[in-house]
């Protein structure tokens, strides 16, 4: 019995000692409701497996979110009783979350926003983040290129957002007297029975559309199933985005209505760790900000963009 | 006792406004209808009327088990996410045997013996919870409903379960092909609502349920058999939701977690559209069907005309649904 009690004991002396040595990096994102959401989840866990390994001084806390108000919960856990010295935050949306990550910046954390901006600016040390109006622009640059006589296409939207809105804004400025009409834009949710339904709606109403700008990989795929079912063969190619490996395999097996594809990668969340347990661990400078580009997958660099693991 | 007053004067005031309850889903429909029409010249061509009535198949066959389970005074949150754990379950059984049976009809019918048996299964733990267990309905469909929604997000791993190649040529037919030009989902869908139609009007069943939902306790007193009435209309509602599924399945080939999202709001939507009393009681299968049809003809007309912002599609939705209703409001309860 004394020996389990000076066991213990030692163990207890013992672990302020080893907590000195070890960081926590908190990690908190919303849960996989959605093919990019899912896709994140799958590298920010593979992120976390792989730097475990790397930097064995290094303790990562990941925890997933349904809801901004279980993420709030989640992140005041994560101060109160993991003792975070670094979070890496996916904001489930910018304003809820504004103020309790706010409070972790407060506490001297060091904070990493990925993908949405808080409502509050200077907050985060380090904002990695997508670039929306580039996703857009890049996409609206292929139709241009693809089109180079003008045509009639149509638009497929996301859940109505800022992301929605800054995608769009951007790909009507890169089409802007390029002869390319957009004849009509619905919203789709990024959503595949959504967009089925709009886009046969889309067939009914317009007896001739040249190209459809789907802006999403989920999407586009519903747009697929509707333009076969459909039997038309006036639609040339369909646009989607976000790289979902689906449609990056069919872009890098030429097939003709998937010739190319807008990143906007869900692994994004494995940068900002990586560049968080950097900034931990060294003395490389890495607050800032740190704009992931998206860019155009055709079929020469389709192999890159391929991660056959990934659920997304 | 006032709870049985106030049923029978609500007998009477149906027997007086009779002609307008019945006709104001029929009403707004043709409403709809001539709408559409004066909007868009594709609006009544052949192909436009089988994409709309092909896809309410899915809403409409499950609605139609909706209307009985409404009727017995229950109600079922959880068929959007029962159908979407379906769908997912369904494809894992297919892609799993495809090896060993290879693609064809035999697998097919495999598939569709798992849906409609997870279908029932599914139905009687909501109706055994919910009789035996004596638990509020709306908390047990509630919980059941997080329940099937985790699980097909966990069996896709957070992405999208899809099914084979090899296996969706096969059974795309299911939903794309038909007799007669007319496509499966909407003959299944009629069939379904004529059964239905015929259990609620003719067979002690539909009668026992109207019963239940109106008054249970002088239901038992009649000996009605409460619990397993009530316990049959969830299995049957679950049974309809392993259909859909069935007719779902083919269209995409894949079920993720936004599979079926809402779906049990627009069912019950629809049921109530039809004249089915949300307290249970009175129950009106064609109704539902005209509710159905109502509610796919708004996102429809919506899509083909360009005169409203895409932002405000669910105010309108909103506005039809509060309308339908009114039109066939029971006055006397009001007074």
């Amino acid at each position: 019995m004394r020996h389990l009690a000076y066991a213990a004991l030692a163990a207890t002396l013992a672990m302020p000692a080893a907590a000195q040595e070890t960081q926590v990096i908190g990690i908190s994102i919303p849960a996989a409701t959605h093919g990019w959401a899912g896709g994140m989840n799958y590298h920010a866990q593979e992120a976390v497996d792989r730097l475990e390994g790397v930097y064995p001084q290094l303790d990562f806390v990941l925890a997933t979110a349904s809801d901004p108000a279980k993420q709030v919960n989640d992140i005041e856990d994560m101060l109160a009783t993991r003792d975070i010295d670094a979070l890496v935050v996916l904001p489930f949306e910018s304003e809820p979350l504004t103020g309790p990550v706010a409070a972790v910046a407060d506490a001297g954390k060091w904070v990493t926003v990925v993908d949405r901006g808080l409502a509050q600016e200077g907050i985060e040390d380090l904002y990695v983040a997508g670039d929306n109006p580039g996703f857009g622009r890049v996409a609206g640059e292929y139709m241009v290129s693809a089109m180079p006589d003008g045509g009639q296409i149509v638009a497929l939207r996301g859940i109505p957002t800022t992301i929605d809105n800054e995608r769009v804004e951007g790909f009507q400025q890169a089409i802007e007297g390029s002869g390319i009409e957009i004849l009509g834009m619905e919203h789709g949710n990024w959503n595949r029975d959504d967009s089925f339904t709009v886009m046969q709606d889309f067939l009914s109403k317009y007896p001739q559309i040249d190209a459809v700008w789907a802006s999403d990989d989920d999407m586009a795929i519903g747009v697929l199933a509707a333009i076969e079912a459909a039997g038309r063969d006036d639609v040339q190619f369909v646009l989607g985005g976000a790289g979902m490996k689906e449609m990056i395999q069919r872009t890098a097996e030429n097939d003709p209505m998937v010739p190319a594809n807008v990143t906007y990668p869900p692994s994004m969340i494995a940068t900002a760790i990586e560049l968080t347990a950097v900034g931990l661990t060294s003395n490389a400078p890495v607050s800032g900000e740190f704009v992931i580009g998206s860019v155009l997958v055709t079929p020469e660099n389709a192999a890159d963009y391929y991660f056959p693991d990934s659920p997304f | 006792m006032t709870a049985t007053d106030a049923k029978g004067a609500g007998a009477q005031g149906r027997a007086r406004h009779l002609d307008l309850k019945v006709l104001g889903p029929i009403l707004a429909l043709l409403a709809l209808i001539l709408v559409g029409a004066l909007l868009n010249a594709n609006f009544l061509s052949m192909g436009n009327i089988t994409n709309v009535l092909s896809r309410s198949a899915f809403i409409g066959i499950i609605a139609v088990g909706m209307t009985f389970v409404i009727t017995a005074g229950g109600l079922d949150l959880s068929v959007g996410s029962m159908a979407a754990f379906i769908a997912g379950l369904m494809i894992l059984v297919m892609n799993g045997l495809l090896p060993t049976m290879g693609p064809g009809w035999p697998l097919v019918f495999v598939g569709m013996t798992t849906a409609l048996v997870a279908g029932v299964a599914a139905g009687f733990i909501n109706g055994f919870l919910v009789t035996t267990m004596r638990i509020e309905a709306f908390i047990v469909t509630l919980g059941t409903m997080g329940i099937y929604r985790s699980l097909v997000t966990w069996l896709a791993d957070g992405g999208t379960l899809s099914l084979d190649f090899g296996m969706r040529s096969v059974i795309r037919p299911i939903y794309y092909d038909g007799i007669l030009g007319i496509s499966w989902p909407i003959i299944v869908f009629a069939l379904v609502a004529i059964a239905g139609e015929v259990v609620m009007r003719r067979a002690a069943f539909g009668r026992h349920a109207a019963a239940i939902g109106s008054n249970d306790q002088v239901a038992r007193y009649s000996s009605v058999n409460v619990n397993r009435v009530r316990l049959l209309t969830f299995v049957f509602l679950g049974l309809l939701v392993g259909v859909a599924t069935i007719m779902y399945v083919p269209r995409l080939g894949s079920a993720s977690s936004s599979t079926g999202l809402l779906w049990e709001l627009e069912a019950i939507a629809a049921v109530i559209i039809g004249g089915t009393m949300l307290k249970g009681g009175f129950g009106r299968v064609w109704g539902t069907v005209i509710g159905v049809l109502i509610l796919s003809l708004i996102d429809n007309i919506l899509n083909l005309t360009d005169g409203v912002s895409p932002y405000l599609n669910g105010a309108i939705q909103g506005v039809i649904i509060i309308l339908a209703v009114i039109l066939q409001r029971d006055r006397k309860a009001g007074a």
